[in-house]
């Protein structure tokens, strides 16, 4: 193993400070760093600077109409927190599909989506649900929206001095989320799709508002599919609406061919899920 | 850096680089060489301990990150704790090690060590032991030889008897003896 | 010796102890296993757990190319190289071989690099910071050649078998059904827990021990012996605790004992090889993959009167094992039924690719995997339960098999067949899986399906192997009175440790504690043969019994009384006496190695497995829900042990099924880290019920057959007979991943 050297500042102003004075990598629960100590994935990090000791970046909370998650928040606090699964079960839900207890009992949702992997499973749903991303440095603090922070294939909008310090979702009136990841198998495994669909309908039988689309594992990055999303568009849930959206999201999105998949399953699949979704919303 | 914490109720104190893992720390700076090293990130489970009596994949935890908190290995569950002088005999062992060797639980014995951490992270929850329970707590820790079938019947076993001991009550001396 | 590292201290005295249940074995479970307590306090040593003072750590530089010319090893002039060493094949003091079958693997490559991750340099160093310096200043230079990656186009054969009996013209003839397939398996990695590992230890005599996670302490023996030119005292090898071998440290371990070996000479200290996991799965052996043709022909009557069968087994770029998978894939191809007229024709070829070897199953689960998927198509075909077609062709006592053995004692076929499908109600649940085929709509989300798999797996090694191994148990009464079991055999968690203590004692009439097992050390036990091949309890156990009765007519004789109460003092008076039991060949069992005519065998075990799965028709995932394996294991030692067996081959064959898979480019497995090869997770894993059959084989004294391999074979055919019931389609190759699955219910909707 290579051990780079390590700071841990006790709080978020140190933490910015040596941020600003130097190029580190930040690490969280570690699940993500601590795997490319080995030198085998790529050069390992030259400086880390630990965040775990800052509790400044802990907490789930309602914030008038929204829900504030600290960039530290785990996946297993996401499970445990009552306020996510009454009012965001989709994100528990997700949260569930990562790794095993071990992964979830460190792996944190600012850590997932600074790592900016194409098959992060949570971040769909931050993409579904117009959540944005707080970051902050020296300078201050800026809010990205998920649709606009990851940028290319493990990239961020985040500058060099900056770290994700919460992630805001907006909890809006009569919106009903969805998650579903296909992986290999049923725990620890990496996605080869992942789905996250959001609406607003008042009943079963309204139209749809404001439809979100996000997905995973189909591009070098989390994506949204707008075109599908402004396909279903005010449409109701209905067999031919399934079918047409089946469709263009399957010509919307260009997958590729890698180890865990293929092209063809990960379109097929994700029109599949779409289309299975849309029945379940309309009841058919 | 000084990291200080205690593992298995022994408090420990050295100075380590702040990003060895916690897996080198405690087999190669502490000779706990009962936690096991399988595939070094996280996938399976084979290092798995406790830290403050949640699981965790030793290999992705930075010393640094343990400092000020508490460690459990595989170590620390006997009842009596073997040596080199005083080799492990089966009146040592805890109630789910016990339950491991009555059921067959145990064949190779490389995933043993994590995948005992993860049935004692399971009862000390105190959740119902159901198979599916019991599957999902240990989905982080991979085993090739037993098809897992004696595993979870082992935790099942020793949540059983956790339960009945419990019903007891507290004047029972026998703590679910079988 | 090495030392084990100390736990903590023990708590002070006087604590109260409140944990503690009252130990024993559960009634007819069989006695504990013997070394679990050590392995459930964390305090059994594996080779990475073994602390040998002043050690060094050695790494193995290996090819990035499938195929080049080596040109030249360069070490960079601006590092200290005093401080580390070195060795290239010219150090090598023997032939640069790894002693196996065939002598074509170098230790280390030397003009022509023939598979990516193949070995080309050894560094070692005193520590690992140091190390990962040196080795990033070798510089290989190489020049590209093209590589041979697909099997079917390779020309260099390493073995070819042909089996041909009665007339397969005249049985095609009379065929009035005739079904051809093609099946094709992948790579499958053994994924034992502990990567392999190994360190050596020069010795003061000029030779080398080393200590390692190894199923054959004696093939490592040889190696070592004939490259480093070495007496039988100079080379010792010590199995250390081994996390897992299932093949996959058969072979393997020669390779890496020689690496460690040839570093410890040059440095003068013990260098210890640990591989990490990348390590493992890009550079050790894995499961041959084959391509299996098949043409059966039915007879109107609905007898099985041809089959044709052609293997291509890829072996990779050396040999190492394929001549003896290859023969057992060959000899099980026909599957556990009888036909008249049988041609089956077999090679393994070289590819530029790492090489493959020994896996559990050893080539039989490839072939038995396409010859239960052509039984279920012809069943399919014929309008007939695969349940009833089974019980019209399977093999019974006095049948004949295409090698022209007379099966005649010890078939359980009909019993494992209909313990398990009785079991599983297998016509009940394929009856209403018919039924709701029959009403499913084109929106239906899942659908369950059942599916039924019976294969035979030869008992011990094949043909004369076990005639050419001359195995040797012992059994000894020491002078102190001690009663010491010396076997070359290893555990590795499937229970050797217990279940030859518990024979001894049986044997013996002594309680089992009183039974000493040796370590696996050279310097101490016989070449009882490999541990592989599910033998060791049928012919190792076999020996020792043997032993055992002659030791114990030996004392009885001069005590004049019980073994059990005069053994002590006949050790005080006579000193120690020791049994060795050499294999003597089986009455009756004859088999000509170039005709490939007579008894392959000299018995076979039998397995049933009933799998049922519910896949997800959005996405062909796969669930398997649940496996009923009904093993005939001749006679069980320890049921607890033999379910577990039974258990944990099941799961690797459910993976086999359906997700395990390497995927090459140029040569090189891309699912090369656990991240990216995956196999079942406990949510993965079916609820398993075994059944164990006891068809004893009288070649034995204790009648036990071998377990290990047996469930290996039915679990794949069975899943893919269970995907094919829920959804109509068969998946002809393994894995039958969702990929496939999806792609060809697309096929079936669109026809």
């Amino acid at each position: 193993m290579i051990e780079p050297p390590l700071v841990s500042p006790p709080t978020l102003a140190d933490a910015y400070r040596l941020l600003a004075e130097s190029v580190y990598r930040p690490i969280a629960g570690g699940t993500d760093v601590l795997v490319q100590l080995s030198g085998q994935l790529g050069p390992p990090p030259d400086r880390l600077l630990d965040l775990w000791r800052l509790d400044e970046l802990r907490g789930i909370e309602l914030d008038g109409d929204a829900l504030v998650l600290g960039a530290l928040t785990t996946y297993s606090g996401i499970r445990r927190s009552a306020v996510c699964r009454d009012l965001l079960p989709a994100l528990v839900e997700a949260a569930a599909t990562v790794g095993a207890a071990q992964i979830q009992n460190r792996a944190t949702l600012g850590g997932n989506i600074a790592n900016a992997s194409p098959a992060g499973d949570m971040l769909p749903v931050l993409l579904a649900t117009d959540a944005t991303i707080v970051v902050g440095s020296i300078r201050g603090e800026r809010s990205i929206p998920a649709r606009s922070f990851w940028t290319g294939y493990r990239q961020t909008a985040l500058r060099p001095d900056e770290i994700v310090i919460r992630i805001r979702i907006p909890l809006v009136a009569d919106r009903q989320v969805r998650f579903r990841k296909i992986g290999t198998r049923r725990a620890q495994a990496i996605s080869k799709v992942v789905v996250g669909l959001s609406w607003v309908a008042p009943t079963s039988g309204s139209p749809w508002r404001t439809v979100r689309l996000g997905l995973g594992s189909v591009a070098e990055r989390p994506i949204r599919v707008t075109a599908t999303e402004a396909f279903l568009e005010g449409r109701l849930p209905t067999p031919d609406t399934a079918a047409e959206a089946a469709q263009r999201v399957a010509a919307e999105i260009q997958p590729i061919d890698d180890v865990r998949s293929t092209a063809d399953y990960r379109r097929a699949v994700t029109a599949r899920v779409l289309h299975r979704l849309i029945r379940e919303a309309g009841s058919w | 850096m000084t990291v200080r914490f205690v593992v298995n109720d022994d408090p420990v104190e050295l100075t380590v680089p702040g990003a060895r893992r916690l897996l080198d720390v405690l087999r190669e700076e502490l000779g706990l060489t009962g936690t096991k090293e399988g595939c070094g990130e996280g996938e399976c489970g084979a290092c798995t301990v406790l830290l403050d009596g949640e699981v965790v994949d030793a290999c992705l935890v930075p010393i640094s990150q343990v400092d000020g908190h508490t460690v459990q290995t595989v170590e620390g569950l006997a009842a009596r704790r073997p040596s080199v002088d005083r080799p492990a005999a089966p009146d040592d062992l805890n109630q789910l090690q016990w339950a491991f060797l009555e059921t067959g639980g145990a064949q190779c014995g490389i995933c043993t060590p994590g995948m005992l951490m993860a049935g004692q992270a399971f009862l000390a929850s105190g959740a119902p032991a159901t198979d599916a329970a019991i599957r999902e707590a240990i989905a982080g820790n991979l085993c090739r030889c037993t098809g897992y079938t004696k595993i979870i019947e082992a935790i099942a076993l020793a949540a059983t008897r956790r339960d009945q001991a419990e019903s007891l009550g507290p004047t029972s001396d026998h703590a679910g003896r079988p | 010796m090495p030392v084990g590292r100390t736990a903590p201290a023990p708590p002070a005295p006087g604590t109260v102890l409140p944990d503690t249940p009252t130990p024993g074995p559960a009634p007819g479970r069989g006695p504990l296993r013997r070394e679990g307590p050590a392995k459930l306090t964390g305090t059994a040593l594996y080779t990475d757990d073994l602390v040998f003072p002043g050690a060094w750590h050695g790494a193995t530089i290996r090819s990035t190319e499938a195929r080049a010319r080596l040109l030249a090893i360069e070490l960079d002039p601006a590092f200290d190289w005093s401080k580390v060493v070195v060795v290239t094949a010219g150090d090598i003091p023997g032939p640069n071989i790894v002693n196996s079958i065939q002598d074509d693997q170098p230790i280390l490559a030397t003009d022509e690099i023939r598979h990516h991750a193949e070995p080309i340099v050894l560094v070692a160093a005193p520590d690992r910071a140091l190390l990962r310096q040196a080795v990033g200043q070798v510089i290989v230079r190489t020049e590209p050649l093209a590589p041979v990656l697909d099997p079917l186009a390779s020309d260099r054969v390493f073995v070819h078998y042909e089996i041909e009996t009665g007339d397969l013209a005249a049985g095609f003839a009379e065929a009035t059904l005739v079904i051809e397939g093609e099946y094709r398996v992948g790579h499958q990695e053994q994924l034992y827990i502990e990567n392999n590992a190994m360190i050596a230890v020069p010795r003061a005599d000029g030779g080398v021990a080393v200590h390692g996670s190894l199923q054959c302490p004696y093939y490592v023996h040889n190696a070592l012996k004939r490259s480093l030119l070495l007496t039988d005292e100079q080379a010792q090898v010590v199995q250390a605790e081994t996390g897992g071998g299932f093949g996959g440290k058969e072979e393997y371990p020669s390779i890496l004992a020689l690496h460690a070996a040839l570093l410890a000479r040059a440095c003068g200290r013990p260098v210890r090889m640990i591989y990490d996991r990348h390590e493992d799965i890009a550079a050790t052996t894995k499961r041959h993959p084959a391509v299996v043709r098949y043409r059966s022909g039915v007879a109107a009557d609905g007898r099985l009167v041809a089959q044709d069968i052609e293997i291509v087994m890829d072996a990779g770029a050396y040999c190492t094992l394929s001549p003896v998978v290859l023969s057992r894939g060959t000899l099980h191809a026909g599957g556990p039924y009888a036909c008249p007229n049988v041609r089956i024709r077999s090679r393994a070829v070289a590819t530029n690719t790492p090489p493959n070897g020994a896996f559990r199953g050893f080539g039989a689960p490839q072939t038995e995997f396409a010859a239960e998927m052509q039984v279920n198509r012809i069943a399919e075909a014929l309008g007939e339960s695969p349940l009833d077609l089974r019980r019209r062709w399977l093999y019974r006592p006095g049948d004949t098999t295409p090698t022209g053995q007379v099966l005649r004692e010890s078939v359980a076929a009909e019993e494992v067949l209909e313990r398990a499908a009785e079991a599983a109600e297998f016509e009940r649940v394929r009856a209403r899986t018919a039924g709701d085929r029959a009403q499913r709509g084109p929106d239906a989300r899942s659908a369950h399906g059942i599916g039924l798999a019976l294969a035979w797996h030869g008992a011990g090694f094949t043909g004369s192997g076990e005639v050419h191994l001359a195995s040797v148990a012992s059994v000894e009464l020491t002078a102190d009175g001690r009663l010491v079991i010396l076997i070359g055999s290893t555990e590795m968690g499937q229970g050797t440790k217990t279940i030859f203590p518990q024979l001894v004692a049986d044997a013996l009439g002594v309680p089992m504690d009183d039974v000493e097992f040796a370590p696996q050390d050279t310097a101490l036990v016989p070449d009882s043969g490999p541990t592989v091949a599910s033998r060791t309890a049928m012919v190792v156990g076999g020996l020792v019994i043997e032993a055992c009765r002659r030791l114990r007519a030996v004392v009885e004789e001069r005590s004049g009384g019980p073994f059990a109460d005069t053994y002590r003092a006949d050790a005080g008076t006579h000193g120690a006496t020791r049994i060795d039991q050499h294999f003597r060949p089986y009455p009756g069992v004859d088999f000509d190695d170039t005709t490939y005519r007579g008894d392959a065998y000299p018995a076979f075990g039998w397995a049933s497995a009933v799998a049922e799965v519910d896949v997800d028709l959005d996405t062909g995932e796969v669930a398997v829900r649940s496996v009923v394996a009904a093993d005939d294991v001749g006679r069980v030692i320890h049921p607890v042990l033999a379910e577990g067996q039974v258990e944990g081959g099941t799961l690797q064959a459910v993976g086999y099924a359906t997700i395990e898979e390497i995927k090459l480019h140029d040569g090189r497995y891309l699912n090369d880290r656990l991240a990216t090869y995956l196999i079942p997770t406990a949510l993965d894993a079916p609820r398993i019920s075994t059944i164990l059959v006891e068809a004893p084989f009288s070649g034995a004294p204790h009648g036990a057959k071998g377990i290990g391999e047996l469930p290996m074979d039915v679990g794949a055919p069975a899943v893919v007979a269970a995907i094919h019931d829920a959804t109509g389609v068969w998946i002809h190759d393994l894995p039958a991943s969702p990929e496939r699955i999806l792609a060809a219910m697309d096929t079936l909707v669109r026809r």
